[in-house]
């Protein structure tokens, strides 16, 4: 099914006038109403008039975290105070928090992604939806649960938090949908174990899995432990939130809605727009958002666009997984290590959990990378030669992928912490030396 | 005689042996063996205790992984060259030993062994008695 055919199925010359007639409306509006891009433009002796179609947007200034940062709370904001009706605000773990206001019409866009990205994963007004993004200042737990009711499916607004009373929600509610990150559906489906509850005991048939990245793997993993379907759900808070690109049937790559969201793939050293199919960093572009709206925002998130008609129907261009942050990746004696690497390679081996720990040290002068994992309840074993088998296979592994060795430490089941919102798997203590 | 011997993973934490003997005590579990195996990053504590479901029960509720292996125990006089006699023989029966470790008690000494084969380990100790 898909909720907006005229938008979503829209030919590629519609596309691309419909964006650039949306360009040339957003440029104009930013020019007269911040600064900021006013000082910016002027300074590139750049005017409006210059943005004629979608392709002149090469010609325009970029936008950065530290941009929003330098210009907290309200700077960036375009539309007038009495506008706005909601805001959102993003965790800084350094500096000023992201504060994004929202005026009427943006939360109506909002809702109308969000029902695209559920209708595309299967979601009817007959299910039961239970949003376990959390609720705040965040923008997953709200986002998700506007777009559930948009849609007119029942909305259960769990939250995070009591993993075990959600689980009886699930089962007795006969919840047939959820949204939450990979990292605690998989915690949801360890709690099920606990509970002595497998996978036959709920109705969950759909997950919308997102707000971090994720592999192959761990769809398998969550699919085949909660008796899902998991889609990829993308989104980010200074663009909108959850509903910036989904899956559909098809599984090959998630459908940007870009009549609101220009997707462009820069080189973060160069920054010169690539073309289409090559991996860079993910720009987005807000082409109809009133209350922040942004010119080429640079996500820090690699990976590549992709053209085509797709098999559902949808013209829209894809983007592929994200397969790292360029500020996530960590330098390890010279080598571009992803903590997503390790984790796709611990998730193809049964002796371990799903979860993981990279401490990246420096002795003397040289990096050390330390991967820790948990050995699965199943697989310890009272022979040392198998126990040291275990851990040599991964090593190899890792250093097959990686290209550098790393130190690989069994631990007990249990042992590394769970999160239960965005995953965190590095320590790097060369900072502080 | 064979036994169920208890095995249980650790990380090289300082006090995780403790959290196990612990656990036992509490449960009234007496531990009548132990040895330790070790490399730098983790090991394999083995046990030998007075009720062996009852340990693994209460381990696997601590979250400790746990498993039981089965080991031959046997007794000999603690003094000097019985074990010795008793190895000498194993090894002239062709019984390969994966790990052992003994434990003295007044005048009798107990050893825990596990060989590679239970079964031909068990023969080969009939014969040494008989
Ligand atoms: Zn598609």
């Amino acid at each position: 099914m898909i909720w907006n055919p005229n938008k979503e199925c829209m030919s590629r010359d519609e596309m691309h006038a419909l964006q650039s007639k949306r360009l040339q409306k957003l440029v104009t509006y930013v020019y007269h109403n911040v600064p900021f891009y006013r000082n910016k433009m002027q300074a590139m002796d750049l005017s409006p008039e210059d943005i004629r179609s979608i392709d002149d947007i090469v010609k325009l200034p970029f936008t950065t975290k530290q941009d929003l940062r330098d210009n907290y709370p309200y700077g960036l904001q375009a539309a007038p105070p009495s506008e706005i009706v909601r805001v959102h605000a993003s965790s800084g773990t350094t500096g000023n928090p992201t504060i994004v206001g929202y005026t009427r019409k943006d939360l109506a866009v909002w809702s109308e992604v969000m029902a695209r990205c559920l209708t595309a994963y299967g979601v009817t007004r007959d299910d039961t939806f239970s949003v376990a993004y959390g609720y705040g200042l965040f923008t997953g737990g709200l986002g998700a649960h506007y777009g559930v009711e948009n849609l007119g499916a029942t909305v259960i607004p769990t939250s995070t938090g009591n993993t075990e009373k959600h689980i009886r929600l699930i089962r007795d509610l006969k919840v047939s949908g959820i949204a939450c990150t990979p990292s605690y559906a998989l915690y949801l489906a360890e709690t099920l174990d606990k509970m002595g509850l497998t996978k036959d005991d709920i109705n969950l048939r759909i997950g919308a899995f997102g707000a971090e990245p994720w592999t192959e793997n761990m769809r398998k993993e969550i699919e085949e432990r909660l008796g899902l379907k998991g889609y990829n759900i993308y989104g980010l808070s200074e663009i909108m939130g959850p509903g910036v690109s989904y899956e559909c049937q098809e599984q090959n790559g998630s459908h940007i809605c870009e009549d609101h969201f220009y997707p462009e793939i820069i080189n973060p050293e160069t920054l010169e727009q690539l073309p289409r199919g090559q991996q860079g960093e993910l720009v987005f572009t807000t082409l109809t958002k009133e209350g922040m709206p942004l010119l080429r925002y640079r996500t820090k998130d690699l990976c590549t666009l992709m053209e085509g008609e797709c098999a559902c129907g949808r013209t829209a261009v894809r983007m592929g997984r994200i397969v790292g942050r360029s500020d996530d990746m960590l330098i390890i004696r010279g080598i571009n290590v992803f903590p997503s690497q390790v984790e796709s390679v611990i998730l193809e081996m049964p002796e371990f959990e799903p979860q993981y720990m990279l401490v990246v040290d420096r002795a003397g002068n040289l990096d050390t990378l330390q991967v820790q994992v948990e050995v699965r309840r199943d697989f310890f074993s009272d022979d040392m030669g198998r126990m040291l088998a275990m851990k040599k296979k991964l090593a190899d592994r890792l250093k097959s992928v990686l290209s550098i060795s790393a130190d690989v430490k069994l631990m007990e089941p249990g042992s590394i912490e769970r999160s239960q919102g965005k995953g965190k798997h590095v320590i790097d203590n060369r900072i502080l030396k | 005689m064979t036994i169920k011997q208890v095995s249980v993973f650790l990380e090289n934490k300082t006090g995780r042996i403790n959290e196990v003997a612990k656990t036992l005590s509490q449960h009234g579990i007496n531990m009548q063996a132990f040895s330790m195996a070790e490399t730098t990053d983790f090991g394999i504590l083995r046990l030998i205790v007075s009720d062996v479901d009852k340990a693994v029960e209460v381990l696997r509720g601590e979250n400790f992984a746990v498993m039981l292996t089965d080991v031959v125990c046997l007794h000999c006089p603690n003094k000097a060259g019985a074990l010795a006699h008793i190895l000498e023989q194993l090894a002239a029966s062709e019984v390969s030993i994966e790990y052992m470790y003994a434990f003295a008690e007044d005048d009798m000494a107990n050893i825990v062994v596990r060989p590679t084969d239970i079964a031909l380990c068990e023969k080969a100790l009939a014969s040494i008695e008989g």
